[in-house]
C-alpha cells in the first residue's frame, strides 16, 4: 500500500502569531479510513486545510499522493441562493461541463445520498441533514480519491449523525476513497475508522495512534458490543493522557 | 395566503390610510377651515385633476431625473465597488472622496454644481446622483466581501477562475447587499431630484414637479402645492414598490429577508 498522503514534522504558525502544529507527523494509506481526533482547538482544522492545499506549512513537508481531493466543511457550506442541483453541479460547472453534461453525474450522486426529488429545493428549505447530504453530494460528485471530512456531524441529532455514518461507510467502501475524518467525538472516531489518531491540545502533534481491528460492514449492533467499548475506552484514555501533557 | 393574513397585511395598512384621509376632509369641513391654509382632500383631488396637463409634463420630467439618477447610482456604484473589492489601494485612494460627497449636504453643492454645469437638466442629474450614489457604493463593497469564506475556499480547491469566482460567488453574494442599497437609493434619488430643483429655481417647461411647487407658493395657491406634492409621495412610494416587489423576485426563495414561512 503507498502512502496517500504524509505530514512530516509539520509546524505551523499563523501570522497572528498562534502556533497551531508542532512537529505534527503521519502518513495515511491508500484506501484507509484514518479518524483525526482532539479536543477543539488543537490544529484538526489546520491539518485538513494544509492537506487540501488552503494553507501552506511554517515548516516540514506535506505531501499528497492523490490525484484528486473533496473537502467536506463543519458547515454544509451550500450556496444559499442556488438548488440543491445547482449546489452538486458547482465543482463540475467549474471544470467546465454544462448543465446537460453533467445531469447524469448529479443524478446519481443525488440518487447514492437519498436526495432524489429534492433536485430543485434550496438548502433554506432542507434539514440539517439533508444539507449535510447535499454537501457530501457536491463532494462526490468529482469521484475524488482523498476525501477530506472537518467535523461534518457535529451539529447533527444522535440519530441522523449515526445513518450518516452507516452511510458513510458505505460511500467510502463503494467509491474506494481514502478518508481522512476530523472529529472530536471519541464514539465517532471509533465506530468510523481503522485508525485512529489522537492530537495533543495546542500546538498540536499527533500523540497517540489507536489501530481499531474490527470489520466492515460495521453494523449498529456492534455499537453495544464489548469490543467497542473496549476500544472507545482506549482511545479516550490516550485523548486524556495527550490532553493532560498540555496541561502540565 | 389566508383571508386573514390578507386582511392583516393589505387591509389593515389600507383602513388606516383611508381613515387620515377621512379625518382630514371632516375637520376641514367641520370648521370650515380656508383652502389657501389647509385645502380639503377632495379639493387637492379636483386640483390635482384640473391641472393634470400641467403637473404630468413635470411630473415626467421630475421622473426622468430621478431614475436616470439612479441608474447613474447603480452603474457607477457597482463599479466603483468592484474596483474597491479588487484592490484595497484603489478603496483606500478614492473612498474619503465617497464620503466626503456623501456628507456634503446637496443644498450646498447644487449651486456650484448649476454654476459649472451648462444643462440645468445635467446640472439636477448630476445633483441626484451625488444623493443617490453611496448607499449602493458601500453595500456593494460589503456585499462583495461577505462571501462565505468555506465556500471561497472551495472555489478555490475546485481552481475555479476569476470570472467564475465573480459570476457564480461573488456577484449572488452581494446581490442582497446590492439590492439593500438600492431600496435606500430609489428614495434618495427623488429626494435629490426634488432638491436640487429647489435650488435651481428653474423655471420653463423642462422643470420638473419642485418647480411647480414653488410657482404655486408664490401664487398662494395652496391646493396645487399639495397636488404637486402628492404627485412627488406617489412617485416615492411606487419605486419603493417597485423595489419591494424586484427584492422579493429576486431573493424570494433562498434569503432570509424575503422568505415569508419564516415569519
Amino acid at each position: 500500500m503507498a502512502a496517500a498522503l504524509e505530514l512530516d514534522a509539520v509546524d505551523k504558525t499563523f501570522a497572528t502569531g498562534v502556533q497551531a502544529l508542532a512537529g505534527a507527523s503521519f502518513a495515511v494509506q491508500s484506501r484507509e479510513f484514518v479518524a483525526l481526533l482532539g479536543p477543539s482547538g488543537c490544529g484538526k482544522s489546520t491539518v485538513l486545510r494544509l492537506v487540501a492545499g488552503l494553507d501552506a506549512p511554517s515548516r516540514g513537508a506535506v505531501r499528497v499522493a492523490e490525484a484528486s481531493l473533496s473537502y467536506v466543511f463543519q458547515e454544509p457550506t451550500l450556496m444559499p441562493w442556488a438548488d440543491v442541483f445547482d449546489n452538486v453541479w458547482l465543482p463540475l460547472r467549474i471544470g467546465g461541463l454544462s448543465r446537460a453534461e453533467a445531469r447524469a453525474r448529479v443524478a446519481t450522486r443525488l440518487d447514492a445520498v437519498g436526495l432524489t426529488g429534492f433536485e430543485h429545493a434550496f438548502p433554506a428549505e432542507l434539514s440539517g441533514g439533508m444539507k449535510m447530504r447535499a454537501s457530501i453530494a457536491r463532494a462526490l460528485v468529482t469521484q475524488p480519491s482523498l476525501l477530506l471530512m472537518d467535523e461534518p456531524f457535529g451539529a447533527l441529532d444522535e440519530i441522523t449523525r449515526g445513518r450518516l455514518n452507516d452511510d458513510l461507510l458505505s460511500w467510502w467502501q463503494a467509491n474506494q476513497l481514502t478518508v481522512l475524518f476530523v472529529t472530536h467525538s471519541v464514539l465517532e472516531a471509533v465506530y468510523l475508522s481503522q485508525r485512529v489518531l489522537v492530537m495533543s491540545a495546542r500546538p498540536g502533534c499527533v500523540a497517540a495512534e489507536i489501530v481499531i481491528d474490527a470489520p466492515y460492514p460495521r453494523s449498529p449492533a456492534w455499537r453495544t458490543s464489548v469490543h467497542y467499548a473496549q476500544n472507545a475506552r482506549a482511545v479516550s484514555e490516550a485523548l486524556e493522557a495527550a490532553s493532560v501533557d498540555q496541561v502540565r | 395566503m389566508s383571508i386573514a393574513a390578507r386582511l392583516r397585511d393589505y387591509g389593515l395598512p389600507l383602513a388606516a390610510f383611508v381613515g387620515v384621509i377621512a379625518l382630514w376632509e371632516a375637520v376641514v369641513r367641520v370648521n370650515g377651515i380656508a383652502q389657501y391654509i389647509l385645502p380639503a382632500p377632495s379639493r387637492v383631488l379636483s386640483t390635482l385633476i384640473e391641472n393634470f396637463g400641467s403637473l404630468a409634463t413635470a411630473w415626467w420630467f421630475t421622473i426622468k431625473i430621478t431614475f436616470g439618477a439612479l441608474l447613474l447610482a447603480a452603474v457607477g456604484g457597482v463599479l466603483l465597488a468592484a474596483a474597491f473589492a479588487l484592490s484595497r489601494t484603489v478603496e483606500r485612494a478614492l473612498f474619503p472622496f465617497a464620503i466626503v460627497l456623501q456628507v456634503t449636504p446637496i443644498v450646498a453643492i447644487a449651486p456650484l454644481i448649476l454654476i459649472y454645469v451648462d444643462s440645468t437638466t445635467a446640472a439636477l442629474l448630476i445633483c441626484a446622483w451625488i444623493v443617490a450614489f453611496f448607499p449602493i457604493l458601500s453595500n456593494t463593497v460589503i456585499g462583495l466581501r461577505a462571501a462565505d469564506p468555506n465556500l471561497r475556499d472551495l472555489f478555490h480547491l475546485y481552481r475555479a477562475t476569476p470570472w467564475q469566482r465573480l459570476r457564480l460567488l461573488l456577484v449572488p453574494s452581494a446581490l442582497p447587499y446590492f439590492i439593500a442599497g438600492l431600496k435606500i437609493s430609489g428614495g434618495l434619488a427623488l429626494i435629490g431630484a426634488v432638491v436640487a430643483e429647489f435650488t435651481a429655481g428653474a423655471a420653463g417647461r423642462e422643470t420638473g414637479l419642485a418647480s411647480r411647487i414653488l410657482e404655486a407658493s408664490f401664487r398662494t395657491e395652496i391646493p396645487k402645492m399639495y397636488a404637486a406634492l402628492v404627485l412627488v409621495s406617489l412617485t416615492g412610494v411606487a419605486i419603493f414598490l417597485v423595489f419591494n416587489v424586484l427584492s422579493r423576485w429576486l431573493l424570494g426563495r433562498w434569503h432570509a429577508t424575503e422568505r415569508r414561512d419564516l415569519e
